[in-house]
């Protein structure tokens, strides 16, 4: 039984007006039966009125440890490592948070006499960042002192460039960037977006190497549950947090997390958060004029509408500290703005898959990345139970074209037109490809030396859906403008969202619950069963 | 056992096969001599360059036609000068890391090129390449007669000296890469199960995207 439970939760009647869903970079109207319930996020927090002293205050008075300046001492080897641009999405408007905090982090060491300070940007396996982004991210000011000696991507191929830090009890290798494990003091500075980020993941993912990274990015602990956005009920956050904690115990490592709000479209298209029925008639004008330009415009120029202007996402929370006592206050703030209670799930969800994930920031969004976002990201946007019943439907918006960025995604492709032919079962093409891929010279060259991902991300990418594909019984796609892509990735295809919402009834039969997350802005739910 | 087939000039090294061959033009007995020679060959550069419109295959053999009376001695004499400060210095930086890295994942590793095999045979010792496939002068009289011993490497026949090479030591090519910068390589590219395209020209870079093959850029590697 469903029932509306927060002022975001919205059932639809036979009047409501359709819905507006993202289709990659088209946005489409869905007209969805009464009794659909429809999930959206809440309006953005209030932004803090000065960030620059919070951030201030934060690292002058931690959380769990001493402050910052009490630990800095003339001559000491400094590592600053920052979250890279996969996350916030969009881009957010200059100055990045990051700037601020480290403008005020370099100020401070400086004046305390501490000069050896390298900032590494903890890619992990994502690939590097190009130096328009970095300035775009750290500054002008702080690019240019910096860039590219004392300021650089991790590299966690460089044979030379990493450490070995120890191994947890349960077996997992910690190794990361050698000059972080060499330094006197590591700072971290995050920028949390989603509750999945953030915490021990940020040094014990984020600069990491191979030999940690597949201790637990690999089928079976994906398969093991509990969504990622929901760290107390993940597996995988469980296995970040044990190799943090060796980090931590081998390391002086101080971290400083930021969250921002859900705004991530500047006002003309502040109606994409908000319920249809209640927009303005200028909110409903602007919305049906976006829809049919978007529709009239070639591919490559949509895509270049919306990756040209940045977010202007409000700071709304600077803790530092110690990593887990500041990591549980960020996660406080990050469900505050994210969490939308929910009771009960549904036979069927329905949701827009948008032109941006973390993993194609500037470039198109590949079949591969439509599957992350449909069974891994948006699927485990949940705490507690997920939004859809065990064997239930998905039914998501996209038109599955199959195209791949050159730069970035090329080993995707090889991913998708050579081992999704042969198998989608995660385990068998860890055991049967990932090696292979893994030792690719080209591929390894291109994400050193070029911006390309690594070549077993595409595998992660698929395990990343590995909770969804374990849960859901089917998944349908409306719009796909081919049948090949969704077949590889294991969807059926519908023409319109009704003939969906019919093949879903063939199923679940004709009283189905359906509930659509209406996405983005960013939201979550938080079931209750 | 994989085998990784590099083409050299444009690939790794920023010269071309115009490059070294002005360096022995330059490098005579005397001063007259290299002159000499140097004018010849420029007489003739209008005729190269129509050649290498038409035909690389043809262009090769046009270019090495310069190299006619020089003796063997002094071809090899020069050969370690020659390589020190003609090709090692062109070297571009990603191409050392890539090599390596191909030994290391255990890749037989082979430089396939149109330049003369002397002067490979010194960039694979440095690189860690293991074989040469590349141009061998034709001699008489302990003189170069400016021919070439055939099979002349070049476009479409290093696809069929690829394929003779994984014959000869039972190499899956499906399993094999290929890198090249240009177009007049496809042929060898396609032979292969990964096909690379490596700071290529305009028209490779076109069919790579085509075909969704990898590109590298070696020439700006960081």
């Amino acid at each position: 039984m469903i029932t509306t439970s927060h002022p975001q939760v919205v059932t639809l009647h036979t009047h409501s007006k359709p819905r507006v869903m993202f289709a990659g970079d088209q946005l489409v109207m869905a007209d969805l039966p009464a009794g659909t319930r429809v999930v959206y996020p809440k309006p953005p927090l209030e932004a803090l009125p000065n960030v620059d002293a919070a951030i201030r205050h934060a690292i002058n008075h931690p959380v769990g440890t001493t402050p910052l300046y009490a630990r800095l001492k003339p001559g000491m080897k400094v590592v600053i490592a920052i979250d890279d641009i996969s996350l916030p999405l969009p881009v957010m408007r200059a100055p990045d948070v990051r700037e601020r905090v480290l403008t005020i982090l370099l100020e401070l060491l400086a004046d305390h006499g501490v000069d050896d300070v390298r900032m590494i940007i903890a890619t992990a396996f994502h690939r590097r960042m190009k130096p328009g982004e970095i300035k775009h991210m750290v500054g002008e000011k702080i690019f240019n002192a910096y860039h590219p000696m004392r300021l650089c991507n991790h590299d966690a191929e460089d044979p030379r460039g990493m450490k070995e830090i120890g191994t947890t009890s349960e077996g997992e290798v910690v190794e990361i960037n050698k000059r972080a494990a060499e330094s006197d003091l590591l700072i971290y500075v995050n920028l949390n977006f989603v509750p999945m980020n953030g915490g021990h993941k940020s040094v014990a993912v984020g600069l990491a190497g191979y030999r940690s990274l597949k201790a637990h990015h690999n089928p079976y602990k994906l398969r093991e549950g509990g969504s990622y956005m929901d760290p107390e009920r993940s597996s995988l956050q469980t296995s970040f947090a044990r190799m943090g904690k060796l980090v931590n115990e081998a390391l002086d490592v101080f971290t400083i997390e930021t969250t921002v709000n859900n705004r991530m479209f500047d006002k003309p298209l502040a109606f994409l958060g908000k319920n249809e029925d209640e927009l303005s008639a200028l909110e409903q004008f602007s919305m049906k004029a976006l829809v049919r330009t978007l529709e009239k415009m070639p591919q490559g120029a949509r895509h270049a509408v919306f990756d040209k202007f940045p977010a202007p996402y409000g700071v709304t929370s600077v803790f530092a500290g110690e990593t887990e006592a500041v990591h549980a206050l960020t996660l406080e703030k990050s469900f505050e703005q994210l969490l939308v209670p929910v009771r009960g799930q549904a036979d069927v969800m329905i949701t827009g898959i948008p032109f941006i994930s973390p993993y194609n920031v500037h470039a198109f969004l590949n079949p591969l990345l439509v599957q992350v976002l449909a069974q891994g990201y948006l699927f485990n946007l949940h705490k507690g139970a997920p939004l859809v019943k065990k064997g239930g439907t998905l039914i998501i918006t996209h038109p599955c074209t199959d195209k791949f960025d050159q730069e970035q995604h090329a080993v995707y492709a090889e991913f998708v037109h050579r081992v999704l032919p042969e198998t989608r079962d995660a385990v068998t093409m860890h055991k049967k490809f990932e090696a292979e891929f893994a030792q690719n010279p080209a591929y390894i060259q291109a994400y050193r030396t070029g911006y390309a991902y690594h070549p077993v991300h595409p595998f992660y990418m698929w395990y990343w859906g590995e909770p969804g594909r374990e849960h859901l019984g089917r998944v349908i796609v409306v719009g796909a403008d081919n049948e090949y892509i969704p077949r590889l990735l294991g969807y059926e295809t519908a023409r319109t969202m009704g003939e969906a919402l019919e093949m879903a009834r063939g199923v679940h039969g004709p009283d189905m619950s359906i509930t659509m997350m209406h996405t983005a802005p960013m939201l979550m739910a938080d079931v209750t069963v | 056992m994989k085998a990784s087939f590099f083409d050299v000039d444009g690939t790794l090294v920023r010269t071309n096969l115009v490059h070294p061959t002005w360096f022995y033009l330059t490098h005579q007995r005397s001063p007259w001599s290299s002159m000499a020679r140097v004018a010849k060959t420029l007489a003739r550069a209008p005729l190269l360059a129509l050649s290498e419109r038409a035909d690389r295959r043809l262009f090769n053999e046009r270019l090495f036609e310069a190299y006619a009376g020089m003796s063997h001695d002094r071809l090899h004499l020069l050969a370690d000068e020659a390589y020190e400060t003609v090709l090692k210095p062109a070297l571009y930086k990603g191409a050392r890391d890539l090599v390596q890295r191909s030994v290391q994942e255990g890749h037989r590793v082979v430089l396939v090129s149109g330049a003369l095999d002397f002067l490979m045979q010194r960039l694979a010792r440095d690189v860690g390449a293991h074989d040469v496939i590349a141009n061998t002068l034709e001699m008489q009289r302990n003189q170069a007669t400016g021919k070439l011993v055939p099979p002349v490497v070049a476009g479409p026949e290093k696809a069929a000296l690829l394929r003779r090479y994984a014959q000869q030591r039972a190499l899956d090519l499906g399993q094999c890469h290929a890198y090249s910068d240009s177009y007049s390589d496809v042929p060898m590219l396609s032979v292969v199960g990964h096909p690379v395209a490596v700071n290529p020209d305009t028209k490779l870079r076109t069919l790579a995207a085509t075909y969704q093959w990898p590109v590298l850029e070696l020439r700006d590697a960081s």
